[in-house]
């Protein structure tokens, strides 16, 4: 019996010491780009690996601050973000509340179309899409980011508010009729409150996927610095200035750790959506 | 009598006809956004680029010459393209088993409900998939780079006598990208097999254990077989996902050196927005695009019925 226990730690021992090992390397890049960003230029070169450094200083931050526009870049990434996952959540909560619980002509079709879009990349579609940009005189503005950003499918979101309100019992949409509710007022008094831990994690992920896109903004900002993202913005700094790692480090910290902070406190809704859209 | 029944009748169908046609106005209004979104930035811009395939159109003048097929015939040579073409396929078949083996492996690790610091784990090796990918690959320049912490440390070790230019030597580019990718999405598929892990009851384990079976037995013999349908459409999510790249190979390696990891998206980029080699050329980037486009849709199919028919064997 104790034999037996004594193998149990020594085993559970090891798996633990190899997770947490291989753990630190998984997140290594990110605490040697955060403290990086603290180094100075000499000490960056001198002390490579070290995790901690010597001298913490936090001029990096203030120089790509005001000289790089990264200040800019900030902002013009929180506006893209919170308006395109404002439309994004409106646009998918509603088509997945008729998909979800009618049966309408064209119905079937629909999800065939946005599920078949899965497979098309955003390259086949990015040329014309700047085109479609540019027909509507917003290339190089927010606004042309917010809206193609918001474009596309969403297939993962419609899937997940489809098969919540799938679920809804027919009861509570019966009740609300006789009360005298239309549709809409049924939609807006009581499906859009029930649906409120969907639509969380519809927010969560969008709010990260579109804080993280590249092609898109790098394609509608190149004639337009000003309206840049900080995805682009510190590719862009990168390709002018190649020597200023510290910098770098910094602007990939003001990139990175705003998504990394959201992800650890909200991370039950990130992960369970992913699960779920596997599941569906 | 029966005038009576059909007027009756004529009206119910009237009603069911006129609240059937309510039903459908209203869901259509609810679906209005979410379509018109689909058809201005992926339906049309589908039908167009068939349009612009055809032309010979720098993008930056009104002026476009339509010229048929002939783009098609010319990307049918483009040696160029062929090498972008093969670089995305051998990407794929690089990361797909090695991205499905690792979260595969992590995902049984953590599947332990009463283990301690599930938590802790889950968010480490996700951390990585919520970043940005194209600051990841501007600082993973510098982490793989010969003055960096990786060549550092073999070099330290003794494991390297002089350390390795991973991005810049054509042979160790594209693995070295196959790497990070792996290392950067492996927390999605990790979450997808946890998913599919937890659909395997208790009582499979028990009853493996007391038949004798070690965990390796187990895993093998009884738990992998069960997860197999959910692995099949991991492994396509993931096939489809890796011809994709684009933002970790353009901030790590703008495809180069010489373009040994030019990738699709990257050739078509180039072709479509820069004008390093010459003028933009909207057209001809266009029906790359598209060819590209039809090659991984028909991939996808395939892969699906692939999949059924595996599915079919085993039952």
């Amino acid at each position: 019996m104790g034999k037996e226990k004594k193998i149990h730690i020594v085993k559970s021992v090891i798996k633990h010491g190899l997770l947490l090992c291989v753990g630190f390397f998984w997140i290594y890049p990110f605490l040697w780009m955060i403290s990086a960003s603290f180094k100075g230029q000499n000490e960056f070169f001198q002390n490579r690996m070290g995790l901690i450094p010597v001298q913490p200083t936090i001029d990096n931050f203030i120089r790509i601050w005001q000289k790089a526009d990264f200040g800019t870049y900030f902002i013009n990434t929180i506006i893209v973000t919170a308006f395109s996952v404002i439309i994004v959540l409106i646009m998918t909560m509603m088509a997945g509340y008729a998909m979800g619980r009618y049966k309408f002509l064209g119905r079937n079709l629909c999800m065939a179309v946005f599920l078949a879009s899965i497979a098309i990349p955003l390259v086949s579609t990015i040329i014309p899409t700047y085109e479609v940009v540019k027909g509507m005189n917003l290339v190089g503005t927010k606004l042309g980011l917010i809206l193609s950003q918001a474009g596309g499918a969403h297939v993962i979101f419609l899937l997940l508010f489809t098969s919540f309100f799938q679920s809804v019992p027919n009861e509570l949409e019966e009740a609300s009729k006789i009360d005298g509710c239309n549709y809409f007022q049924t939609f807006f008094y009581i499906m859009m409150k029930l649906c409120k831990p969907v639509a969380t994690t519809v927010v969560i992920m969008e709010t990260i996927w579109a804080w993280n896109a590249f092609m898109l903004p790098l394609v509608l900002t190149l004639n337009n610095p000003s309206s840049r993202t900080l995805a682009v913005g510190l590719y862009a700094f990168k390709g002018e200035n190649t020597v200023d790692w510290t910098g770098i480090a910094a602007g990939g910290s003001i990139a990175v750790i705003p998504v990394i902070i959201l992800f650890v406190l909200m991370q039950k809704h990130f992960v369970e959506g992913i699960a779920g859209a596997v599941k569906s | 009598m029966t005038k009576t029944k059909y007027a009756v009748d004529a009206a119910t169908r009237r009603i069911r006809f006129k609240r059937k046609l309510k039903l459908n106005l209203w869901c259509w209004m609810f679906m209005s956004l979410a379509v018109g979104f689909y058809i201005l930035f992926q339906g049309y811009p589908i039908i167009c680029s068939i349009q612009y395939s055809l032309l010979d159109w720098s993008g930056m003048t009104s002026n476009a010459t339509f010229i048929g097929l002939q783009n098609y015939k010319e990307l049918m040579h483009d040696e160029l393209f062929w090498n972008a073409f093969i670089n995305s396929f051998k990407y794929m078949v690089m990361i797909v088993p090695l991205e499905l083996a690792v979260s595969l492996f992590l995902a049984y690790l953590l599947n332990d409900e009463k283990m301690k610091g599930r938590g802790l784990y889950r968010t480490m090796y996700f951390v990585p998939v919520v970043t940005t990918a194209s600051v990841v690959g501007i600082i993973m320049i510098f982490i793989l780079g010969v003055q960096g912490p990786v060549n550092h440390l073999l070099v330290t070790l003794h494991i390297l006598k002089n350390p390795i230019n991973f991005l810049g030597n054509a042979k160790y580019a594209l693995p070295t990208l196959v790497i990070i990718s792996l290392w950067k999405d492996c927390g999605t598929y990790m979450i997808y097999w946890l998913a599919g892990l937890q659909g395997v009851s208790k009582d499979v384990y028990e009853a493996a254990t007391i038949d004798g079976a070690n965990r390796r037995q187990t895993f093998f013999h009884i738990v992998l077989p069960l997860i197999a349908p959910t692995g099949g459409i991991i492994a396509i999510l993931c096939a489809i996902n890796s011809l994709k790249v684009f933002d970790i190979v353009k901030t790590m390696t703008e495809g180069g050196p010489y373009y040994a990891t030019d990738v699709i998206a990257t050739y078509v980029y180039r072709t479509a927005f820069s004008s390093e080699i010459g003028m933009p050329r909207l057209g001809y980037a266009s029906a790359a695009a598209l060819f590209f486009g039809g090659a991984v849709i028909i991939i996808g199919i395939l892969l699906n019925a692939i999949k059924d028919r595996l599915q079919k064997n085993v039952q």
